[in-house]
């Protein structure tokens, strides 16, 4: 394969590579990261590289592997005018995205509580195949909150009136049109609000680690105030609604493939131009299916404030269990960016990759406006997590992005076979922390050893420059499906 | 996990005929298998299997309710996306798991495909649930026909 290195951290991979290639395909990685970069990121980003009206390069962040259609980190922008919009470039778990919490608590408080927190977390927020939500919806209130997202939620006493400026995209995106949901995508996940699903989702307990608070000034900003601070990170997504939305439009796109003489490398790939009725129709089911995610985190961050509430007997609010951001990292965006001197509107998927817009941008709420949009990078139970903070670098050379995790580097399978479930929660609770998880061969998959490095992956989206490292958190307790 | 061989006493009506096996090095973060069949029906039998393997110990479902299935499509991978995305959303819309099958596949103009299929609603406990499956996904699909048997890969996202 030809490829360079253009600069430490970023390796091109130039149009002669594969015939079809409209751009460079440019994958962000140490040297260390490179080495263990497996073999589908290279065949798929420069399948993406192909598609119509794709703008400068497509893009591979730190974190990346292998999946389906797009690589998982992938980032790719196109043109609004004559670009695509694909939903293999955005992922079944539409906005599938992680929250931050703070509180007021520390290790020290929470500590002797564990066990009980996490009991009473594990009944509040339902997780794991075929599990159900507690608010019961009807087809119309689903659809209501297709619309409003988080809003629903407030107006329904499931958050507080500053929640929604702490979300990205305010917890609703503009352009939802439930007419474009499918009866089947909205009978399938309309019992499923509030639930956390399977796989590497996850509900955490994390400690703010003292020694690692990278830039004291902004981390006092997103609300990290003391040593040892306890902080709630959630992962999840859409659930089956979104899963069904993109089901549905996949065999809808691949038909529309053959109207517009659209040719591609793979079917996962599936894509029809972001003008035409297809293309609008999907990306306003998508946004039905984002702002439905934001309600299923906010959901689920009420209960979690009920949950504290209950264990510690002291109102949510007198613990400081603010919001500190809530991140897509599944999804697509209208946004503007800078093409060849030029700003131009593009419609940005981001596939495994997270939004990182930088100080003064108007799309990062007024209240982090000085420092930068935060960044939430969820990494494996067993290594824990960062917060960082959105660049200038981040929009010159990344479209606005960043990594959104630490990355896999083993299948399920070998996972499973390195690792037994039963073995795995042994040695975290021997390391001081509580596990609660609906299926041992689940969490056997999730084992650290079958992820990147976060460390690496971390330091070097922050010597690229494409976010800041700002907090180093550590997990205390774990809830899996 | 090995090669699932047809089972023969009758009550082990779980796995009737066909046969799947999980694949390590594809799309890591999903779940991805190969199957066979001695006829279509075989092998997309086999595929309904893997897929609700990769959520539950199959063995542990019981055939109690049925559901009925009818999907179309112009060519055999289409049909067997559409087949497993079918029951992949009355899963989540049944909260049921799937453990036997009754399918028939013509070719009257493109392909059709009918089917029973037997289940039980989702029990974490007793199923002994590992990860959901969100959807199938069209990357690497294929049925093919060599020699006497059909075979198929597919890939999950979990």
């Amino acid at each position: 394969m030809q490829m360079e290195k253009i600069q430490e951290g970023v390796w091109e991979i130039p149009k002669t590579e594969k015939e079809g290639m409209r751009v460079p395909a440019r994958i962000f990685a140490s040297e260390k990261l490179m080495q263990i970069m497996d073999k589908g990121v290279f065949e798929q980003i420069t399948n993406v590289a192909c598609l119509p009206g794709i703008q400068k390069h497509a893009l591979c962040m730190p974190d990346g592997h292998w999946g389906y259609g797009f690589p998982i980190g992938g980032v790719a922008a196109f043109s609004t005018e004559d670009g695509m919009i694909s939903p293999g470039g955005i992922g079944f778990d539409i906005n599938c995205g992680v929250r931050l919490i703070r509180t007021d608590l520390t290790l020290e408080e929470v500590k002797p509580k564990m066990e009980l927190l996490m009991n009473t977390l594990f009944k509040l927020v339902p997780a794991g195949v075929g599990s159900k939500g507690f608010v019961k919806l009807n087809s119309n209130t689903f659809r209501e909150i297709m619309i409003k997202g988080v809003d629903w939620c407030i107006e329904n006493g499931y958050g507080w009136q500053e929640d929604r400026e702490r979300i990205e995209e305010s917890g609703h995106m503009q352009g939802a049109n439930p007419s474009k949901a499918s009866q089947k995508a909205i009978s399938r996940g309309m019992d499923q609000l509030g639930t956390l699903g399977s796989g590497n989702h996850y509900l955490e307990i994390q400690v703010g680690l003292t020694d690692q608070i990278y830039d004291p000034e902004i981390a006092k900003v997103y609300g990290v105030s003391k040593p040892n601070q306890i902080f709630i990170m959630v992962h999840c997504g859409s659930r089956g609604f979104g899963h069904q939305i993109a089901t549905d439009y996949l065999q809808i796109f691949l038909d529309a493939m053959r109207k517009y003489g659209i040719k591609i490398l793979d079917k996962e790939l599936a894509c029809a131009p972001f003008n035409s009725s297809e293309g609008q129709d999907y990306f306003s089911a998508m946004v039905c299916a984002a702002n439905s995610a934001f309600a299923n985190r906010q959901v689920i961050t009420h209960r979690i404030r009920e949950g504290f509430a209950e264990v510690f007997k002291k109102d949510a609010k007198d613990m400081g269990m603010h919001i500190i951001y809530d991140v897509a990292h599944n999804i697509a965006k209208i946004e503007k960016h800078n093409i060849d001197g030029e700003e131009k509107k593009v419609i940005v998927h981001r596939k495994g990759a997270t939004r990182s817009f930088p100080p003064n941008d108007p799309a990062v709420p007024e209240i982090y406006r000085k420092v930068g949009q935060p960044v939430i990078v969820g990494g494996s139970m067993e290594t824990g997590s960062y917060l960082l903070a959105g660049t200038q670098k981040a929009r010159e050379m990344t479209f606005g992005s960043t990594c959104h995790g630490s990355g896999r580097v083993m299948s399920r399978m070998e996972a499973k076979r390195k690792v037994r479930g039963t073995e795995l929660r042994q040695r975290m609770t021997d390391r001081g922390m509580v596990v609660r998880a609906v299926s041992m061969s689940g969490l056997a998959e999730e084992a650290g050893l079958a992820y990147k490095n976060i460390d690496e992956v971390v330091n070097t989206v922050d010597a690229l420059g494409i976010s800041k490292k700002v907090l180093q958190l550590r997990p205390l307790g774990s809830i899996k499906g | 996990m090995g090669t699932y061989k047809s089972g023969h006493k009758k009550e082990r009506n779980f796995l009737k005929m066909g046969k799947y096996k999980f694949l390590e090095d594809v799309a890591i973060a999903d779940s991805a298998f190969e199957a066979e069949g001695e006829s279509l029906e075989e092998l997309f039998e086999a595929c309904a299997q893997a897929t609700f393997e990769v959520m539950a110990e199959t063995k542990t479902v019981e055939a109690k309710k049925k559901e009925e299935i009818e999907v179309k499509s112009e060519d055999l991978e289409g049909l067997l996306f559409n087949w497993l995305a079918e029951l992949i959303y009355l899963k989540d819309l049944k909260a049921t798991l799937f453990s036997k099958y009754e399918i028939k596949i013509e070719k009257p103009d493109g392909y059709k495909l009918q089917a029973s299929v037997w289940g039980e609603p989702i029990d974490a406990e007793k199923h002994k649930v590992k990860i959901d499956v969100k959807a199938v996904t069209y990357h690497l699909l294929e049925v093919k026909k060599t020699d006497n048997k059909w075979t198929a890969k597919v890939i999950l996202d979990t």
